[in-house]
Parts: structure tokens; C-alpha cells; sequence
């Protein structure tokens, strides 16, 4: 446990000082930001509208008409903006030959990915922490639901934790950060559109491609509900990138 | 201390290292000698834990690097070809990363880092972010980091490349000042490198062992003749004719401007030639004794591919 951590602190020290953290930090703040003013703004004249009907005001919902969209986009951010933080982890110490200090220390390499690991899904808490900010116009100008909006919160951490667990695995297959970012990025949208192909397909692969699917799983979390089949697809999700990356750090010293 | 025995490493088909063997004392500099492409890097690889071996046996101070790997690499301070260095790092927190990875408990890694600092000759730059350090600190912070655990055995690949040439005396100097608390094993392509620094060497050429022991013990068990460098001031034609017929003398040439006379071994033909040259007035400049050095060793051993 001391040495992951060991590892982590590195990681995330690396991460704050060097541009990476503050940029994605800022970049996905400002966009969340964007999405979270346009969907109160869009709300609000809605309301202003409903105003007249008192039946129809009876059903606005600020859950429902901003909570809902919003992580919809910031899923989408998450997305585009994780794989640019993973890239390095791996594919950076190969390239300047920092692993051999790793490979050669009384580490395992287990510790040293979840250390990496670990690193990452701070970052990825204090990028989530931070927007979640956010609500507290939400909440001095109306009053949504807290534990709907944890909910999608969780739901969002989730899946940025399932999203970096993939990352890392592209960034331990290759030296350079670009080539490790694309192959992410790839990955992952793959995995979030599998369910189109579901539409196609028939019997037993339909059931597998809906499951596989990353939005599948996601859009319940983003209404509040919380399903334990949910919960073990984004686990497993990332214990399986993580069970791939020990696999490839493995395998690569015996060649 | 360290022993390698019959070690192999293929990566595929090509064979890096074959059924190399050798061991080095407790407290002794070793160097390991050969050109690029020896199988030096891949050597020390083995020997610290990054790779393992295809066959053979590697152990320091008597743990097995591929049983015990956690115990060996407690005890292995390493200084790669390419100094691991994370640049966006100050020389004081990288080396406590190290310490903390290497597993020097909490409490000691302030000492530590201090030893360290002090005996690397970091003092100076200890504040500073190692991408905006000279060369030549970074490959001190190379070394510290190896030392930092103060581990029994240290492992340096090519510690001196890259360097200007008061940077590799520099180097040389500290290295030299670890022997004794330390045992210490580098490689290099650099001939001096071996005679100013290590103990003794091993020579390896395309993965093979092609000598090892102490310098003494090659440098006699490959001089076949012994024999003296004479410069004078005239008479060369006639004291090379005179040479070449007094008994027990191999060979006399001549030599830019200087005569070569071998003989051997089993004689000591030196104070006969003084008193002829004196006797017969050729004007004796200089004498000296001709060793044959580890340069020629290493010379006949790669490029003539003399097995011992």
C-alpha cells in the first residue's frame, strides 16, 4: 500500500507540475461550465414560459431538464479529455527511460500500476469536484435533488475510473503519447456507440452488445437510478484495463 | 558477492549473451569491458532485475535475482546507460521518490538524502529542477540515486558517457571513493576507464567471456615476451646488429626512432643491455620497460579473437 502510494504522490506531483492537470482541469471547467449556463439559461425560459400554465410548471424538474444533459456532455468531455491525461503515464517513463527505476526497485507491478492508477482518478475526482461547484446556483436559485445529482456524479466517476483504467493499458503498449491517446480515444468511443450496432443485430448479441455498451450503463445513473449491474460493468470495466496493462508490463520483460 | 554463472539472453534468434560467468569480490571495482553491442547493458540488466535471463544463474551477495528479485534489488544500487531522471523534478524530491520506492523507511530518508547529497556533490543544485542541470550533475544525481539505500553492490552502465574530460575524472574519482563500503561493477567501452578505476575486468565481445581477472593476472597471462625501449643518440644500425646476436634476446626492430628488444620471460636481460649500451657510447637517452598494457590485451582479444 506505501509504495502505490509512493508511486501515486510522484504521479500526481508530475501531474501539477507540468501544465497537464491545470489544463484539462481548465479546458473541462470551462466547457461543463458552458453546457451547465446553457441548460439553467434554457431552463429558465421555459419556466418563465410555464409560468402562465401552473399545470405545466407543475412538471418542470430541474433534475430532469439540467442535471440529466448536462452529464450526458460531461460524460462526452470525459471522454475526449481523459485519454490526454493517461497518455503519458505509461508511454512517457518508457520513452525517457524512467522504467528501468521502476522495473529495478523492490516494487511490484501491480504497485506500480495502481499507483499510476490511483494518481489519475484523483485528478479525475478534483476535475468532477470541482464542477460540482457548480450547483450551488442550481441550489440558491431552486432546489433540485442532492441525492440524484451524487448519483450522476458517482455514475460519472465511474466511468471516467473505467475510461483511465483503458487508458492506461494504451499508454503501456506504447512509447509515444500521441500514438497512446488516439488508440484510447478509439477504444473507448467504440465501446460507447456498440449498442447502434445492437439495433442490427439479433438473439444473444444483442443482449451482448446493450451490456457492452458504455452509454447503456451510463444513462440510468444520469435519472438517479442506481443499479448493481451498472456498477459491476464499470468495475469490471477497469479491473479488467488494469488485469491487461499488469499483462503487457509483464509480458514485455520476458520477451 | 556478485556471481554470474553460464548466463543467457536471446531476444528471438539473436543471441545477446552466451554462458557468460564470472564473480566479483566483496569491496572490489569490476569493470566489464567490451565494444557496443557486447551484451555489457544486457548483462546488468539481468543482473538488476529489469530482464530476465533465458538460462543461467545471476546472485548478489547470495540472493538469487530471479527467485529472491526483491530481496537482490534491495541490495543493487543501479545507474543505467540512460540516466532515469524525471526532469520536471527537483534533485532533492527525486531522490526522496527513490528512497521511498526503494524502500528506505520514512523516518531514515532525510539521512539518507542528505549522505547522499554530500557524497554525490549535489549541494549546490539540490534546490534546482533536474531538467535545468548541467550534464555532469546529472549524472551525479544518476549516481546518488543509486546510493541512495546504501545498497551493497552498485551497477553502473557507462557511467562516464557523454562527459567532458574534468566531468570523467570527476566521476572516476567519486566512483573510486564508494570502493571498500561498496562492491562495484561497471561497464565501458573506454580502455583507461578499466586501468585508472577497477580492480579487475572481465572482457566480453559478442555476448562471450573472452578473459577475466584481476588487470595483474591478464596483463602477465598474456605477455609472452619481456623487453626494454631504448632511445639513443646514434649507432641504431649497429646496436640492432649487437642486439639481435646477444643471447636469449627474441626480437630487436626499430621503431620510430626507437629500438625495441624482447626477450623471454624466463630472463632479465636489463642490466646487460645498460652496460652494452653504456660500453660502446650510443649515447643512451632513455630506457624503459615495455608492459604490455590492457590496451593490447583488449586489442588482441576483440580484434584478434584470442580465446583464453
Amino acid at each position: 500500500m506505501r509504495n502505490i502510494w509512493s508511486i501515486a504522490k510522484k504521479e500526481i506531483k508530475t501531474y501539477f507540475s507540468s501544465p497537464i492537470a491545470y489544463v484539462v482541469i481548465a479546458v473541462f471547467l470551462v466547457l461543463t461550465g458552458f453546457f451547465f449556463y446553457s441548460a439553467l439559461w434554457w431552463f429558465n425560459s421555459q419556466a418563465i414560459q410555464m409560468a402562465q400554465n401552473p399545470y405545466y410548471a407543475q412538471q418542470m424538474n430541474i433534475n430532469q431538464m439540467v442535471y440529466t444533459p448536462l452529464f450526458h456532455n460531461i460524460s462526452i468531455i470525459l471522454l475526449l479529455m481523459l485519454p490526454l491525461l493517461t497518455m503519458r503515464l505509461f508511454s512517457e517513463e518508457m520513452k525517457s527511460g524512467t522504467d528501468e527505476l521502476l522495473y529495478t526497485s523492490p516494487l511490484s507491478v501491480s504497485q506500480i500500476v495502481l499507483g499510476k492508477y490511483l494518481a489519475a482518478l484523483v485528478v479525475l475526482a478534483a476535475m468532477l469536484g470541482l464542477s460540482g461547484s457548480l450547483s450551488i446556483f442550481a441550489f440558491a436559485f431552486g432546489n433540485p435533488e442532492l441525492p440524484q445529482i451524487l448519483n450522476g456524479y458517482m455514475g460519472l466517476f465511474l466511468m471516467g475510473a473505467a475510461f483511465i483504467a483503458t487508458g492506461l493499458f494504451f499508454s503501456s503498449l506504447t512509447k509515444n503519447q500521441v500514438v497512446s491517446a488516439i488508440l484510447t480515444f478509439g477504444a473507448l468511443l467504440l465501446f460507447w456507440i456498440l449498442n447502434w450496432a445492437a439495433y442490427s443485430a439479433s438473439g444473444i448479441w444483442k443482449g451482448v452488445l446493450n451490456y457492452l455498451s458504455i452509454f447503456q450503463h451510463f444513462d440510468d445513473m444520469t435519472r438517479g437510478i442506481l443499479d448493481t449491474k451498472d456498477l459491476v460493468y464499470y468495475l469490471s470495466f477497469a479491473f479488467f484495463g488494469l488485469f491487461l496493462t499488469h499483462s503487457v508490463i509483464l509480458s514485455r520483460r520476458w520477451r | 558477492m556478485i556471481e554470474v554463472e553460464k548466463l543467457t539472453k536471446k531476444y528471438g534468434d539473436l543471441v545477446a549473451v552466451k554462458d557468460l560467468s564470472f564473480k566479483v569480490g566483496k569491496g572490489k571495482i569490476w569493470g566489464l569491458l567490451g565494444p557496443n553491442a557486447a551484451g555489457k547493458t544486457t548483462t546488468m540488466r539481468i543482473l538488476t532485475g529489469y530482464l530476465p535471463a533465458t538460462a543461467g544463474k545471476a546472485s548478489v551477495s547470495g540472493f538469487d535475482v530471479f527467485e529472491k528479485p526483491n530481496e537482490a534489488k534491495k541490495i543493487i544500487g543501479y545507474l543505467p546507460e540512460v540516466v532515469p531522471l524525471y526532469p520536471e523534478m527537483t534533485v532533492a524530491e527525486y531522490l526522496h521518490f527513490v528512497a521511498a520506492i526503494k524502500q528506505v523507511p520514512a523516518a531514515e530518508r532525510r539521512p539518507a538524502l542528505e549522505r547522499t547529497i554530500e557524497t554525490a556533490g549535489l549541494k549546490d543544485v539540490r534546490n534546482r529542477l533536474i531538467q535545468n542541470i548541467s550534464r555532469g550533475y546529472r549524472q551525479r544525481v544518476g549516481i546518488a540515486q543509486a546510493l541512495i539505500h546504501n545498497p551493497d553492490v552498485l551497477v553502473l552502465d557507462e557511467p562516464t558517457i557523454g562527459l567532458d574530460p574534468a566531468q570523467i575524472i570527476e566521476i572516476r574519482g567519486l566512483i573510486k571513493s564508494l570502493k571498500g563500503d561498496h562492491t562495484i561493477i561497471l561497464s565501458t567501452h573506454i580502455l583507461p576507464e578499466v586501468t585508472q578505476t577497477c580492480d579487475g575486468v572481465a572482457i566480453i565481445n559478442e555476448g562471450r567471456l573472452m578473459a577475466s581477472g584481476s588487470l595483474e593476472e591478464l596483463t602477465a597471462s598474456f605477455r609472452k615476451n619481456v623487453g626494454v625501449i631504448l632511445k639513443l643518440r646514434r649507432g641504431h644500425e649497429e646496436a640492432l646488429a649487437v642486439l639481435r646476436e646477444l643471447p636469449g634476446v627474441e626480437t630487436a626492430v626499430r621503431h620510430n626512432g626507437e629500438l625495441a628488444v624482447e626477450w623471454n620471460p624466463d630472463k632479465d636481460l636489463r642490466e646487460v643491455i645498460a652496460q652494452l649500451v653504456v660500453e660502446k657510447g650510443w649515447g643512451l637517452l632513455e630506457m624503459r620497460t615495455e608492459s604490455l598494457d590492457i590496451e593490447d590485451l583488449y586489442r588482441q582479444i576483440v580484434v584478434g579473437g584470442i580465446e583464453q
